[in-house]
């Protein structure tokens, strides 16, 4: 069974269609990468999977539970960082993942090695008593990460990662993302195309909310349809794909 | 019950985070002494009870309850906070509950710290002390359904101003209706049972009845009902504009 299984996912916002008769599954073990132009629909698909907006057409399984007709087993099981990486002001990084542990039903030993555990895993450690809304951005989006993997879930949707990061913290973010993935299905969204090669094992290419290609890693670089990228060379497939206009050296 | 008390502790917290709440009680407790010792006569009535202290409370709340709870929906909105609220595993009732609950819980503190108006009354006189008890319960049940009202209001838009005065507005409605004013001037385009009717959602109406002394069931089940209707209202509307 896969992790997350999606059918004929639509959502149409009054008359407009931001995600357009999509259908994947990510297994365990997988790194899905949501690639796409700005307005591709990319959010609208993650803020379905984890159950925040209604699809308006289609299936979202997530472990086996349906996302609209068993949305807290399907929630439990899922770790969400969502765009722009939302946390309350007014706490520390502290209170906000305890918050998160209390929801999460996180009790005795097995809560403080968890959160210690989420703490360490993103060096929150200097600024877990900073109100939040003092914070950088790059620590806020951490704070965000470090309440997506608190709870250590078999599924973790995140909705550009180390956007905002410094170049060591994106180095970071991308090691505990491959360390995490062999136990885990993951979906991320990007636009740093070196990202897709550095941490996933899958992507796929969404425009107007249309998957316009998948694609994997293959012996001499990432292979989307008869389309071959060399190593460091996504960003031409990219704008072929998404654009229309054969570039570069990208065949 | 897990999501409702995560949630109650985090926003019961969140009016104790910041000076505004210390602010608030003392406006609360200074409002009700000018009210009750300057406006009300207290002094002067020569009656040791605390009626002038009670009757200003649907006032006071008309202004203090759109501001304790326009911040509770219109400022998760504003932050983006209502996602990763709405992704976790808690269900929405159980979130709107907790919010309530927590807003509910600062008010009756606030009005917790009214005890010395009571002891006042006391020393001075031999009141009827379950009168009093009466009427601290009606003014919490009032308070609930004030909050309740505006809770839901606060679900309708991310600006915490806006939540503001909408709330006043409302909350003005449900506190004129009974009003002689408003009943003359109904009593005189309406019909009798339709005036009657809008009387009867009248908050002063009904806080008045308590006042007396007397807690009847009916009462109790007027701002019950109500609580339980807008705090109803404030789901769907939470769930219908998650996006917006
Ligand atoms: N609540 C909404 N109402 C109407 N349209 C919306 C709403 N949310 C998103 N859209 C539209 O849906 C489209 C897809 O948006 P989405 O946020 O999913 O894009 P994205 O792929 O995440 O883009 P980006 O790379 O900029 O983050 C956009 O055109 C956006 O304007
Ligand atoms: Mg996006």
């Amino acid at each position: 069974m896969a992790m997350i299984e999606i059918d004929g996912l639509v959502k149409d916002f009054d008359g407009f269609i931001a995600v357009d008769d999509v259908s994947f599954t990510v297994e365990r073990g997988t790194v899905m990468g949501f690639l796409g132009p700005n307005g591709a629909g990319k959010s609208t698909t993650m803020k379905m999977i984890t159950g925040f907006l209604p699809p308006t057409a289609g299936r979202i399984t997530v472990c086996g539970f349906d996302v609209w007709d068993r949305p807290i087993a399907a929630k439990r099981r899922i770790g969400y960082l969502p765009e722009g990486a939302p946390a309350y002001p007014d706490m520390t990084p502290r209170g906000f993942l305890e918050f998160c542990a209390d929801i999460r039903r996180l009790s005795g030993a097995d809560r403080a090695k968890k959160l210690d555990q989420a703490v360490d895993r993103i060096q929150l450690g200097d600024v877990l008593d900073q109100p939040i809304d003092t914070l950088s951005k790059g620590f806020k989006r951490r704070v965000g990460l470090a309440q997506a993997i608190l709870h250590d879930p078999e599924v973790l949707i995140l909705d550009e990662p180390t956007d905002g990061l410094d170049p060591n913290q994106k180095h970071q973010v991308r090691a505990l993302i491959r360390a995490m993935a062999p136990e885990k299905a993951i979906i991320i969204s990007t636009h740093i195309l070196e990202e897709v090669e550095a941490v996933c094992s899958r992507a796929m290419i969404i425009a107007r909310g249309k998957v316009l290609a998948e694609g994997h890693p293959a012996a001499d670089g990432w292979q989307f349809g008869d389309l071959i990228a060399g190593p460091g060379r996504l960003d031409a497939v990219f704008r072929q794909i998404t654009t229309g206009q054969a570039q570069g050296e990208a065949a | 019950m897990t999501g409702t008390i995560a949630v109650f502790r985090r926003e019961l917290a969140g009016y104790f985070a910041t000076p505004v709440a210390y602010v608030f009680i003392c406006i609360f407790l200074f409002l009700s002494g000018i009210f009750t010792f300057y406006l009300g006569n207290f002094f002067e009535r020569g009656q040791a009870d605390l009626k002038p202290f009670f009757m200003f409370h649907p006032w006071l709340y008309l202004l203090l309850m759109p501001a304790i709870a326009m911040r509770l929906w219109a400022e998760e909105r504003k932050s983006g906070t209502i996602e990763l609220l709405m992704t976790l595993p808690v269900s929405l009732p159980a979130i709107v509950v907790g919010k309530f609950l927590a807003a509910w819980v600062f008010t009756a503190s606030a009005l917790a710290l009214t005890f010395p108006v009571w002891l006042t009354a006391s020393f001075l006189g031999h009141p009827d002390h379950g009168v009093i008890i009466a009427g601290y319960i009606g003014s919490l049940l009032m308070a609930g359904a004030y909050l309740a009202i505006c809770a839901c209001i606060s679900a309708t838009t991310r600006n915490q101003v806006i939540a503001f005065v909408v709330g006043v507005v409302v909350c003005f409605l449900f506190t004129v209706s009974g009003s002689p004013i408003v009943l003359d001037t109904l009593g005189a385009i309406l019909p009798r049972a339709a005036a009657d009717l809008i009387a009867s959602f009248s908050f002063i109406t009904r806080f008045g009845a308590i006042l007396d002394g007397v807690i009847d069931l009916r009462d109790v089940v007027f701002f019950g009902s109500l609580m339980a209707l807008w705090l109803f209202a404030n789901a769907i509307v939470v769930d219908l504009r998650k996006a917006g």
